[in-house]
């Protein structure tokens, strides 16, 4: 399996310092997979979806991520990986200053794109999450929901190969996360790999109807495959 | 090098935009600026002029020199021609004069009055020396006379000179510690001002490190603001100190020294350094706070 998974955790253990939070975890993302993750409330997903982008480094084990070692990686060298990995952060970060459609041109800014030739992609980008009404708003006068779905299209419109997502749809209502499911079904089409992590059964329950899925249970500080019978 | 010095002045408006404008440190940091160059135009002007002075009064001083022959009335015209043939042949002298009766007494009759018969008083032969640029050897002339003429005393003002030369070379170097004081002072409130702004937009910079920002592109967009900020604050207060010097009394005789406190002819153009340098300090003090407190965070 080795030099094949996107992104690889192998025997990682993550302590804050107050005792053990995971302990040999170990999880392969392949190519064009998409994983739930989930497991109650202080179980850990937060922490190990950082270690998955970098965010936190593991006190035991080895994080690779297409194929080169986190731990190994400079500032700069965090920095490009974060641009191969799109993040949708449980409390979304945003420039408050900023209206929405910089704020989802926020990756290519910061990445030195020219932006007069990604304007028709940002349109594009803007309408298939539904938000080219909402441009020129302010991050903070966005509904719950709509700025999930600003989150989404920022973690995107680098056009990532891996799209991690905590929680997205931890703020909204079902019809709400139904919509964003389906953004993030028509990305794993598109051949992403994506993981989110959720203790919404019934979002992991309509996306196994749409789409090939893996669970991955956070339980008693290790990693498990789910089984079927969710 | 370049262009690493024109994308900071020319910039990107896009990445300008990043940080949030902060209106009060941005109005302290011109104020700051402004203040401090306002300062060092002064402080250039004062040792500027008093460099001028200490050069002119060790200039002027240094050129000429008297030979003052105290010798009994009967020796004194023999001494004289002994110590004019002495001068004469020492390298570094370009001139010797006796100075005769009448201008002694030009010079006596300030104290004694027009009508002193000088004929009947010992009063010594006073010899002028002018020397040439490079000058000559005190010690060895001095040596020399004393063999060859032993009422001879040489006087070459040094007495005079020194402590005035001194104090004015003294006020020039407080002149120049006093701008390296204000350019460090500048450095140490735009630093201060720097992580201040950096601390308030800790969210922002996670927001772009988030994202995929590398550390030179959110340091680019503090050190920018603060580079202009001191640029700009900067230029006004130089343009303020300039017409403040050049609204002071043009040098005079009766002024003295604090009237030749100025500029002159090419000195005009060394107060424009001045935002240029203070654009410097802001340029590496706001570095140096961003990449270390870039380099604290994960």
């Amino acid at each position: 399996m080795q030099g094949t998974a996107v992104i690889e955790l192998d025997n990682v253990g993550y302590n804050y310092g107050g005792g053990e939070l995971l302990t040999n975890v170990s999880a392969q993302l392949s190519p064009g997979s998409f994983h739930f993750l989930t497991g109650p409330s202080g179980a850990g997903k937060t922490t190990l979806l950082k270690l998955c982008y970098g965010a936190l480094s593991p006190t035991s084990g080895r994080v690779r991520a297409f194929n080169m070692d986190v731990k190994g990686l400079d500032r700069d060298q965090m920095a490009m990986l974060r641009r191969r990995v799109g993040v949708v952060h449980q409390d979304c970060r945003f420039l408050d200053h900023l209206p929405v459609v910089e704020n989802i041109a926020l990756p290519l800014t910061v990445s030195g794109k020219d932006m007069s030739q990604e304007e028709a992609n940002l349109r594009e980008l803007m309408n298939w999450v539904g938000l080219s009404e909402r441009a020129h708003a302010n991050p903070p006068e966005l509904s719950g929901g709509e700025r999930q779905r600003a989150a989404l299209a920022r973690a995107v419109i680098l056009s990532p190969e891996v799209v991690i997502a905590d929680e997205p749809t931890g703020n909204v209502d079902w019809e709400m996360s139904q919509r964003l499911l389906q953004l993030l079904v028509e990305l794993n089409r598109m051949g992403k790999t994506i993981l989110v992590a959720t203790h919404d059964l019934a979002l992991i329950r309509a996306a196994k109807n749409q789409v090939q899925t893996r669970v991955l249970r956070i339980s008693d500080k290790r990693l498990q495959l789910a089984g079927a019978d969710l | 090098m370049n262009g690493r010095i024109r994308q900071l002045i020319v910039g990107d408006a896009q990445a300008d935009r990043v940080v949030p404008p902060s209106g009060f440190t941005a109005q302290l940091t011109l104020f700051v600026a402004a203040a401090m160059a306002f300062l060092a135009v002064f402080a250039l002007a004062l040792s500027l002029a008093s460099g001028r002075l200490a050069d002119r009064w060790a200039d002027e001083l240094a050129r000429a020199a008297t030979l003052r022959i105290n010798a009994p009335a009967d020796q004194r015209a023999a001494q004289t021609a002994a110590a004019l043939t002495v001068l004469e042949q020492t390298p570094g002298v370009a001139s010797a004069r006796a100075l005769s009766a009448d201008e002694q007494a030009a010079l006596l009759a300030p104290w004694f009055g027009a009508e002193l018969p000088l004929d009947s008083l010992p009063v010594p032969q006073l010899i002028e020396v002018l020397e040439t640029e490079t000058g000559y050897d005190e010690d060895g002339l001095r040596l020399r006379l004393q063999a060859e003429v032993p009422g001879a005393v040489l006087d070459d003002h040094s007495r005079w000179r020194k402590p005035l030369v001194d104090a004015a070379r003294a006020l020039r170097r407080l002149g120049l510690v006093s701008i390296v004081l204000i350019g460090g002072a500048m450095a140490g409130m735009i630093t201060l001002a720097a992580n201040a702004a950096l601390a308030a937009n800790a969210q922002v910079i996670e927001v772009l490190r988030l994202v995929g920002a590398q550390d030179g592109y959110i340091a680019h967009a503090f050190v920018r603001r603060f580079t202009l900020r001191a640029l700009i604050g900067c230029s006004v207060g130089v343009a303020l100190g300039m017409i403040g010097v050049w609204l002071m009394p043009a040098a005079s005789d009766e002024g003295g020294f604090l009237t030749g406190l100025g500029f002159v002819s090419w000195g005009w153009l060394m107060p424009l350094a001045i935002p240029v340098l203070g654009a410097l300090v802001a340029f590496i003090a706001t570095s140096r706070a961003a990449n270390k407190r870039l380099g604290d965070l994960t």
